[in-house]
């Protein structure tokens, strides 16, 4: 239900060792997040927001404190449950699309649902829609090499949605996106939130950030700063203002 | 994931790197081939001498007469050298267990027809002892006591001998002289092949055996009784060591030996001389078959190493598949699988090469090869296991990573 808090972590840590060295990226992070909130984690380079990304995202473990998802304690679980959250619970986006790179756009997008054990027509039926969804319904049989970068984030999206997840963590998905195409992804992640879908997002742009309902700022792996925004851009207004770039459109007067 | 879908990934990551798949099969279809070709040179090694065992006659000895000495000092006239037909009777009726003992002697004669001779073994033979020595007819009759009784001039001829004096038509009812005496041909013997030794073991006639002594092979009618051999039959099942003491004591009480006095025969037990071969080839195709194995599990290291390569380049993938919801058992059943389709593969081509090979082996080389089902099953069955085997570490390896260490690794 819109409202009720999906993710609630306590005092999170996380050391990275090298060597002799120890590296404590996250410190102590305490903080829950509602089913339909829009957040962005900002914080200098360093300050531990793809720790913590990757944390929420059960890619990997906490060395202390509590992570409840859904109610769930998920620093209890065993490597298989947390295999299955990553699948149904949560649609991941990356900085670097992480697509398969032999496998079609219809074939990435299809990858969460062959570990799900659907059936294959249904998978086929239900990666369509999602591709469609993001605007990609003629580039299916596209490997990802022949998409451009905000095509392949878009599939990526496809791919995280698949599931119809609660939940979905992208760690700067803009990151490696022009300007333009970077208002197109968040015109699309501003529309899954409004469909209800709980959307945690890493930049460090604050263009990026005003899209959201709600800043979070790390600084050396606590959390510095927590804020509501009060009227969060909309992607879609800005990209409609912003005349498309295209070659066939003539150059424009002096 | 099911099966199904799994392979389809496994085929298609085996399709990317398709000089490096066929190099990694190539260890395995090596081993599948050689194992399929050695265990049929080593089966066709066992049915030679099987053949040759059944040539010769199982469970068969043959008593040869030899000299009588006695403390090293070899005795003079009046001592009995010779075998005679009545010692093959009492063989017959006194050791128990005992097929046919028959008596035979042996020479070698020209035979002629029309204007084409032949010089051949002459064997004068009574009709046990082809039971003896397991001749069967393949045209016209063999010889019966009756042939015996009356010294009839009658002759079976082996297969050889048909060729060279009849050129392939049917020699029954034909004429052949054997030292100038005209002996009707009544039966042709069924083909036997070489022996052990390499001689044509068809290259023979046979005669009433006394036909054969009064008329061809000599010696007096004083002498009228003596054989050259008996060719002694034991049934199936019958120890044969055993029967060979009961024939000599036998042997030695109707030659009224003394304790101190050696054999005046000797016996030729060719079951020996057969098991030993037959141990031989056995040795031969273990020894064939471990080589074999050898070259499998060579190629099945192989198959190891290129998974190793294949996870670590991989690896990146491996974390992709575990961030959207892979288990530890997703990506080791994937990896298994390329392994497993790659020795599939492998024995499917290295099956084909392997009765390439063994065709090639019959055909040019002449070897006698035996081909048996199992013997590709079993070779199919060891490349999945090999397969399987070296499969698993690196499979393991990769389902053992951390989703966020593998999409981390560069
Ligand atoms: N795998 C790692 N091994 C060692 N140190 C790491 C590792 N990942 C991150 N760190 C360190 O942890 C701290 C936080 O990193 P990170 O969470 O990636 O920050 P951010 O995403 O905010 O830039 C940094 O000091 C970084 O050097
Ligand atoms: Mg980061």
């Amino acid at each position: 239900m819109r409202g009720e808090v999906l993710i609630e972590v306590s005092d999170l840590r996380r050391e990275y060792r090298v060597g002799e060295v120890t590296v404590p990226a996250l410190q102590g992070v305490s903080l829950s997040i509602r089913q339909g909130e829009f957040v962005a984690v900002m914080g200098p380079s360093g300050s531990g927001k793809s720790t913590f990304m990757n944390l929420l995202g059960c890619l990997d473990r906490p060395d202390a404190g509590r992570y409840r998802l859904a109610g769930e304690d998920i620093t209890r679980c065993d490597a298989d449950r947390l295999a299955a959250v990553r699948n149904r619970s949560i649609g991941i986006v990356f900085q670097s699309f992480n697509l398969l790179p032999r496998a079609t756009a219809l074939e990435n997008v299809e990858l969460p649902l062959i570990y799900a054990r659907v059936p294959a027509a249904e998978r086929h039926r239900r990666a369509r829609a999602q591709l469609a969804r993001v605007g990609l319904a003629t580039r299916e049989r596209h490997l990802p090499r022949q998409l451009s970068g905000g095509q392949q984030q878009r599939v990526a999206i496809a791919r995280a949605l698949v599931n119809e997840p609660p939940l979905i963590l992208a760690d700067e998905p803009t990151g490696a996106l022009d300007s333009r195409t970077s208002l197109e992804l968040m015109a699309l992640l501003q529309d899954l939130n409004a469909s209800g879908i709980t959307i945690v997002l890493v930049t460090h742009e604050h263009d990026i950030a005003a899209f959201a309902r709600r800043v979070i700022h790390f600084r050396d792996g606590r959390i510095v700063e927590d804020r509501p925004v009060e009227n969060p851009a909309r992607a879609a207004d800005l990209l409609a203002a912003t005349p498309h770039p295209s070659p066939l459109s003539p150059p424009p007067q002096p | 994931m099911n099966l199904f879908d799994t392979t389809v990934s496994a085929l298609r990551a085996l399709r990317a790197n398709k000089l490096r798949s066929a190099l990694t099969t190539l260890g395995i279809i090596i081993g599948v081939a050689a194992v399929i070709t050695m265990l049929a040179v080593g089966e066709g090694a066992k049915r030679t001498v099987q053949e040759q065992l059944k040539s010769l006659g199982s469970n068969h000895m043959i008593v040869f007469p030899g000299t009588v000495t006695a403390s090293g000092v070899r005795l003079g006239t009046g001592t009995r050298n010779t075998l005679t037909e009545g010692d093959a009777r009492a063989i017959a009726e006194e050791v128990p267990g005992v097929l046919a003992a028959a008596p035979g002697m042996r020479g070698t004669a020209q035979v002629v027809h029309g204007n084409l001779n032949w010089s051949t073994v002459v064997f004068g033979v009574t009709p046990e002892w082809l039971i003896a020595r397991e001749w069967r007819i393949a045209r016209g009759r063999a010889l019966d006591d009756n042939d015996v009784r009356t010294g009839a001039k009658v002759a079976l001829v082996g297969q050889t001998v048909a060729d060279m004096l009849f050129g392939g038509t049917d020699p029954t009812g034909q004429v052949i002289r054997v030292k100038n005496v005209p002996f009707e041909i009544v039966g042709l013997l069924a083909a036997k092949g070489q022996s052990f030794s390499g001689t044509d073991q068809d290259d023979l006639i046979l005669l009433p055996i006394s036909t054969a002594r009064s008329r061809v092979l000599g010696g007096g009618p004083g002498r009228s009784r003596t054989v050259g051999h008996i060719s002694v039959k034991m049934a199936d099942g019958v120890d044969m060591k055993e029967a060979e003491i009961k024939v000599r004591t036998l042997l030695r009480q109707r030659h009224r030996l003394q304790p101190d006095q050696d054999d005046d025969f000797n016996i030729r037990n060719l079951s020996e001389v057969v098991e030993a071969e037959q141990a031989a080839s056995g040795t031969l195709s273990s020894l064939l078959a471990a080589v074999a194995g050898v070259s499998l599990l060579v190629g099945g290291i192989g198959i190891m190493n290129i998974m190793l390569v294949s996870v670590t380049e991989r690896t990146r993938e491996i974390g992709i598949r575990l961030a959207v919801g892979a288990r530890g058992r997703d990506i080791l059943g994937q990896f298994l699988t390329e392994a497993v389709i790659l020795s599939l593969i492998g024995s499917v081509v290295g099956v084909a090469l392997g009765l390439g090979s063994t065709l090639a082996l019959t055909h040019f080389a002449g070897w006698e090869v035996v081909l048996q089902p199992h013997a590709v099953l079993l070779a199919v069955a060891s490349a999945s296991v090999v397969g399987i085997f070296f499969g698993w570490w690196p499979a393991r390896k990769a389902a053992r990573l951390s989703p966020i260490d593998a999409l981390r690794y560069e």
